[in-house]
């Protein structure tokens, strides 16, 4: 009993610290941001005395609708994108030779070594109508010399993608490396062709680093700000860029907390739905419904 | 259709390693056939090519008289069974076994028939919808080959099926084959490195080392007349004596009735040091003065207190117990005589206690007819350096070496 007791209490105190931060600073923040939406802003910036609904009202502004359908339309085209991307990646990486499995493992990880800001500004020297990009493309006559390539919903999405694509190759890749292959010769050797196999044993079989991959590119992706506010116009601001332009230019506090708030529920949708859809496998399969 | 499934001087090579060295086979239709042979043998590779997932370097590949060599593995007529079963894990029972079907847009009325047939063949219609993970090895093992079955396969393919399960298991899975085999007659062409479940099968089986193939035979054939000492050495236990061929004996005559008639066996006697007496059957005309491996198998010997009564072509030789096993149905004795340890099976087909059995450091005769001998060539320490591998690739519980390391010469 005493042991038992004693055993809980170790247990305890080694997860007090994590425990204690994700409280702190994720929860306690968390919980303020969605009191301070209730709360009336001042004109200085700060917060107000009392309680109100005013703020949510004011998020019902006529613009935001177009600003919010941009933002899951681009997280989602991203999501897709890296994911489309990474998993074949994943595929070669974990089929690969070790020690090439090593380089590419560098090169994927190799873009963090670079600050963040300073890539996107790299992109945005590369898209710019002097760039190198656009000169090579005008000169092989791909685009007009009047097209622009930055400040539009395109060039976000590409930076998006190019930033994101990392967290979707590695869970995709840890999955993959603990694949059997040898599933995929016995769907072959069942008479299954390369891309049935692929389709009806692998990816099954690395789906856990699928929705991973998923969750850890779609999520940022919602929040985006800093790409489309150096890569991108006026007409591809998403929620970020309203959430940081009610904090810093407007100083409506509230108004800003309300909109992270609704971006927190957007989020967390999708996040429950994955996690429930991952905690009970349904007991039929799947190729059954697909009629394979 | 004696020529079923034929390789053709089959090679593959891996860098350097010759895992297959220009193998030419010939297995028939229906016929339950065996790769034996140590790891690195090339029997996995032998399959593996036979199922399409390796390419030969050299030869072909022929089923029922149609080059399938260049054929994707998904277009032959082939199925394996894996030695880790490779289910699919997402897949339940069922779906696992309608896999082969569904890919090839069968009727959903047919596939349902033919699974459930499959699933009364393996006896587990009630855990149909399980998933691999909820079900035992032996169950997955049967899942298995339900479906690979299912397909119809003209060859059926089984990579070291039982290595991965206990020894129970084992010998309750190798009847089943067996029964199944009998059941569906097709054709199956198993690959193992336990050569108790290839004798125990098999119709026929080659023996396979570095490559190549050392005998190709019935269980029988190569057990009792092993040709080469690596084949003696794996399959089953045996004694060698290392030694020289001496003179060839007088050809005897036998006198039958009024006639009398020379017996055309050729007898040669053996210099083996410590035994200057000794004669072996010489059915390979081994020129004198050459060196040679005679090989025993421990059953054929017999061992007694009393000097045995001398006899045309008896051996006999005298040494003293070192060793004994009881092992109920029979006492495996090791005795040393001279530099040699030989090990001596002894059936016990009487009551026991009623006997004064051998004991340990008791000094014992043992005996052996001239036939039952064989002179092999020199049994290398490459030869035992192979057989005392480990399987390769082991799956939950390890196979235990059901044959002890054959009774080696004490070498000077």
């Amino acid at each position: 009993m005493k042991a038992e007791t004693r055993r809980h209490a170790s247990e305890w105190l080694v997860t007090l610290p994590s425990f204690v931060w994700l409280l702190l600073l994720f929860l306690v923040p968390t919980v303020l941001v969605f009191a301070i939406t209730f709360k009336p802003p001042t004109p200085y910036g700060g917060i107000g005395e009392g309680w109100t609904l005013n703020t949510l009202r004011t998020l019902g502004n006529p613009n935001y609708p177009a600003i919010i359908w941009r933002t899951v339309w681009l997280s989602v085209a991203a999501t897709a994108i890296c994911i489309l991307l990474a998993t074949p990646m994943g595929y070669y990486m974990a089929r690969v030779s070790p020690a090439r499995r090593r380089l590419v493992l560098l090169l994927v990880i190799l873009p963090f070594w670079t600050s963040f800001l300073v890539r996107i500004f790299a992109w945005k020297v590369l898209l710019h109508p002097e760039g190198l990009l656009k000169n090579t493309l005008v000169f092989l006559g791909l685009v007009g010399a009047e097209t622009s390539l930055l400040y539009n919903a395109w060039s976000v999405l590409l930076v998006m993608v190019y930033t994101e694509l990392p967290f979707a190759i590695l869970p995709i890749y840890a999955a993959a490396e603990k694949f059997d292959f040898r599933l995929i010769e016995a769907a072959k050797d069942l008479g299954a062709s390369s891309f049935c196999a692929f389709r009806s044993v692998f990816l099954p079989g690395i789906r856990v680093g699928l929705l991973t991959a998923f969750l850890m590119v779609f999520i940022p992706s919602l929040g985006s700000y800093v790409i489309p506010d150096i890569v991108g116009g006026p007409t591809s601001e998403m929620i970020g860029n309203k959430i940081a332009q009610r904090t810093f230019v407007d100083r409506n506090l509230p108004h800003a907390a309300g909109l992270s708030a609704f971006l927190t529920v957007a989020v967390l949708i999708p996040m429950i739905a994955i996690t429930t859809l991952r905690g009970k496998e349904s007991p039929r399969d799947t190729l059954r419904e697909e009629g394979i | 259709m004696s020529e079923f499934l034929q390789f053709e001087d089959v090679s593959k090579h891996y860098g350097d390693v010759k895992a297959v060295d220009h193998v030419s086979l010939t297995v028939k239709q229906g016929e339950f056939f065996s790769l034996l042979g140590p790891s690195g043998c090339g029997k996995t590779t032998l399959l593996r090519i036979l199922a399409g997932f390796e390419q030969p370097d050299t030869g072909r590949v022929l089923l029922g008289g149609e080059d399938v060599t260049d054929l994707p593995p998904y277009e032959r007529k082939v199925n394996t069974i894996f030695q880790s079963y490779a289910l699919f894990p997402h897949l339940s029972v069922w779906d696992n076994i309608a896999f082969g079907l569904k890919v090839a847009k069968r009727p959903r009325q047919e596939i349902q028939t033919e699974v459930a047939k499959m699933l009364t063949l393996i006896q587990m219609e009630d855990q149909a919808w399980k998933k691999p993970d909820q079900i035992s090895g032996g169950q997955k093992q049967r899942v298995a080959i339900a479906r690979a079955l299912v397909n119809k396969p003209r060859v059926l393919l089984l990579d070291e099926p039982l290595a991965a399960l206990d020894l129970k298991l084992r010998q309750r899975m190798l009847i089943e084959l067996d029964l199944i085999h009998d059941e569906v007659g097709i054709t199956f062409l198993y690959v193992t490195h336990d050569q108790g479940e290839a004798m125990s099968l098999s119709d026929r089986l080659a023996v396979m080392k570095l490559g190549r193939i050392e005998q190709l035979g019935t269980p029988e054939e190569i057990y009792e007349a092993p040709r080469t000492s690596f084949v003696a050495a794996f399959i089953g236990d045996t004694n060698f004596f290392n030694g020289t061929v001496a003179e060839p004996l007088e050809k005897h005559s036998v006198l039958e009735g009024f006639l009398s008639v020379a017996v055309d066996k050729d007898y040669s006697r053996l210099h083996i040091e410590d035994f200057p007496d000794l004669e072996c059957y010489n059915d390979k005309q081994i020129k004198e003065g050459e060196q040679i491996f005679l090989s025993i198998r421990p059953e054929k010997l017999r061992i007694s207190r009393e000097r045995p009564k001398p006899a045309p072509h008896l051996n006999a030789i005298e040494g003293v117990v070192e060793d004994v096993i009881y092992l109920g149905s029979q006492t495996k004795y090791w005795v040393r005589a001279g530099d040699y340890r030989i090990s001596v099976i002894r059936q016990h087909s009487r009551f026991l206690l009623d006997e004064n059995p051998i004991r340990w450091r008791e000094k014992v005769w043992i005996s052996w007819h001239a036939d039952d001998g064989f002179m092999l060539e020199k049994y290398s320490a490459q030869d035992e350096n192979l057989i005392q591998l480990p399987p390769e690739e082991v799956g939950e519980t390890s196979p235990d070496p059901n044959h002890a390391a054959p009774a080696q010469p004490v070498l000077r």
